[in-house]
């Protein structure tokens, strides 16, 4: 790292007050939408984009970071309350968290995973802010065939980690590179599959197809099971943790926090991920692990603080190399595209007041939704009784009506809705269209350096493989893409072999 | 390590009772012949933008890539087609989708004429009260409450040029 001055000069941005205050909106949005079941953070950043326009790229960054990690925050109050999930990454709390709700002890479940959140968090951007710098050095020598050896690796372990078949995740991979071809070719002029339409001349715009899938699709979709029975929440007396369930889930906090460092770096991992794996490392390193799913204080600290954590330092491959790694990076890829900034090795050393001015928002952000969830937790519980039946007309007229505004053309309106039918279509044929999103960001990246590899090997494919990090990445690209495939088959062999013991 | 995939039904079993029932074979074959469909089409524009060689990739290669891999993986979808659980049946309560998603192409279809008022106001309405199950009151109210903050919020705080009559 060595120099330190750029680091501190990005304290010096994050305290600007402009900046103070979208950290502030985006982790009580972070918060709200975390609260209230149904939009995730990639569809609530998505159907606020359009608001970013006017603002400093580095405010606008701040604010929807401050959306993607105040949602790990508030997913917990309605796992622990309600027993539902309000994100996904917060599902295996509900376990524990319900469990000690319902032994009157809700509060000490939300204190704990308030300050595990909190320190899954600060421990991560730490080492976000050490690791990030030297990622992006190590990057800067990237030639066209490894960042086409990248974006392969990146998109195939999105498609294979999202929750869901694979072949699917894959499709909706294809899918999003297709939609990326849209638009006149940058290194032959000619127009593919426009259709003589001159709003496609330009290609698709990533803000109208990122607010249709996530935005309207997951609207359109929870219309169908809106027919749920409203639970009353559990009430909430003492949020301050105790002295001994401090001690007890300290250890937790601290395998969680590394956990999720970790599993957030890796394309695909993320919150989602690293929250299952952190809960059960925890039972399986337990004494007794009867107790988890009655209400093991562990069993909301480990998951809370990992997801955190994960939120945090998947930011590292978004900043360090400008390859997001999963959905919500996908989708702040692409605003920090709409705002001219590109993502990716040059980033730290170009922009450091953006760099280091996003990162370092994080601890102000940390602090004030430790303050949100542990004193005025009782206010994020009342919110959620506003019913869904009025929230969603709110939503979609945003929706539209931003759509609009980016370019102030009635034509993205007409994609959203487009998009949001197809995100309906797809989450109700069992597409993810997180790994669509994603495809269609990395898609012009991923055509161009293959294009410029190619020129470069004078069209011989052996050039990918004998060049050291492209060869590298595409042997961990082989291994991602035929080890579930081996598994299977080493499955279906041994089971094959135990009828025929049987039979015998 | 567990996979996300493996904790979804134990959410279910206390989250949601009712997951919707799993689609029929017809659907899922329909499913990949629109995958396959698409990866045909892209094949065949490709050709015809030329795909050029190796060597001088052209305007063509990379879609003839991505459609093969569609055709590819529509293939393996309708192989699959019989052993596919995880796409969800189309009953009635997809005619609220198909309502919702008249409101909005009605919506788009006049915005540009009328203005912005008027179909916010009908929009918010049908939505609450025939989406929504709201009553007739509260319905008629939020929708004119909706347009007024929406008119607050875009034409005079944030001064967005959005169509509008006043």
């Amino acid at each position: 790292m060595g120099d330190l001055s750029p680091v501190l000069d990005g304290f010096s941005v994050v305290v600007e007050p402009t900046n103070l205050l979208y950290c502030l909106i985006g982790v009580v949005i972070g918060m709200l939408i975390g609260v209230l079941p149904g939009l995730g953070p990639a569809a609530t950043i998505a159907i606020l984009l359009p608001l970013t326009f006017g603002l400093e790229p580095v405010t606008s960054i701040i604010m929807l970071a401050g959306i993607f990690y105040g949602a790990q925050y508030g997913g917990t109050i309605t796992s622990v309350l309600l027993r539902l999930p309000g994100e996904a990454s917060s599902v295996v709390t509900v376990f524990d968290g319900h469990a000690l709700a319902r032994q009157g002890k809700a509060g000490t479940a939300l204190g704990i995973a308030a300050i595990g959140s909190f320190v899954g968090g600060t421990l991560s951007i730490l080492a976000l802010t050490l690791v990030a710098p030297f990622i992006a050095g190590f990057a800067l020598d990237f030639g066209p065939p490894e960042y086409t050896a990248l974006a392969l690796l990146g998109i195939l372990l999105v498609s294979t980690i999202s929750s869901g078949s694979k072949v699917k995740a894959l499709t909706a991979a294809g899918i999003g590179l297709l939609l990326a071809t849209v638009g006149r070719d940058g290194f032959t002029g000619a127009e593919r599959f426009t259709f003589d339409n001159l709003s496609l001349a330009d290609g698709l715009d990533f803000v109208p197809i990122a607010m249709g899938l996530f935005g309207l699709g997951e609207i359109l979709h929870s219309l169908e099971e809106r027919h749920r029975a409203e639970k009353a929440p559990a009430p909430v007396a003492n949020v301050w943790p105790s002295r001994e369930d401090l001690r007890k889930s300290s250890g937790a906090i601290g395998r969680g926090s590394a956990l999720g460092f970790v599993l957030g770096v890796l394309p695909g991992g993320g919150a989602v991920l690293s929250s299952l794996a952190a809960y059960a490392l925890e039972k399986r390193r337990s004494r007794n692990p009867e107790r988890f799913g009655r209400g093991a204080i562990e069993g909301v600290a480990a998951p809370e603080s990992a997801n955190n954590a994960a939120a945090t330092s998947s930011f590292i491959p978004l900043l360090s190399l400008g390859i997001p790694a999963n959905a919500t990076m996908a989708v702040i890829f692409g605003a920090l595209l709409i705002q001219g900034v590109t993502p990716g090795p040059q980033l730290v050393t170009e922009q450091p007041e953006l760099f280091w001015g996003v990162v370092n928002s994080m601890y102000i952000g940390n602090v004030l939704l430790l303050i949100m969830s542990i004193p005025l937790v009782g206010l994020f519980v009342r919110i959620l009784r506003v019913r869904a039946a009025i929230l969603a007309p709110i939503t979609v007229l945003i929706t539209l009506v931003g759509a609009y505004t980016v370019n102030n053309s009635v034509f993205d309106i007409v994609l959203v809705i487009v998009f949001g039918v197809l995100g309906y279509l797809m989450k109700k044929l069992g597409f993810d269209p997180g790994p669509l999103v994603l495809a269609f960001v990395l898609g012009s990246l991923l055509e161009s350096s293959l294009r410029r590899s190619l020129l470069l090997f004078d069209g011989d494919p052996t050039g990918f493989v004998t060049r050291p990090i492209s060869g590298t990445l595409l042997a961990l690209f082989l291994a991602v893409a035929l080890l579930p495939a081996l598994q299977a088959w080493r499955k279906r062999r041994r089971k094959e072999r135990e009828r025929v013991e049987e039979a015998v | 390590m567990s996979e996300p995939t493996e904790d979804r039904p134990a959410v279910d079993e206390f989250g949601e009772p009712d997951r919707p029932a799993a689609a029929g074979t017809v659907t899922n074959l329909v499913t990949a012949a629109v995958v396959l469909a698409l990866g045909a089409a892209a094949l065949a524009g490709a050709l015809s933008l030329g795909v050029g060689e190796p060597a001088s990739p052209g305007a063509g290669t990379w879609p003839m890539l991505i459609g093969g891999a569609l055709i590819a993986l529509g293939v393996v979808l309708a192989l699959r087609a019989r052993r596919t659980t995880d796409a969800e049946r189309f009953n009635r309560s997809g005619l609220l989708v198909l309502i919702a998603v008249a409101s909005m192409v009605g919506y788009v279809a006049v915005i540009g004429s009328i203005g912005f008022e008027i179909p916010t106001a009908l929009l918010a309405f049908v939505w609450l009260r025939f989406l929504g199950r709201e009553r007739l009151l509260t319905s008629i109210i939020g929708g004119l409450a909706m347009v007024a903050a929406f008119y607050l919020l875009f034409i005079g705080a944030l001064n967005v040029s959005i169509p509008h009559l006043f």
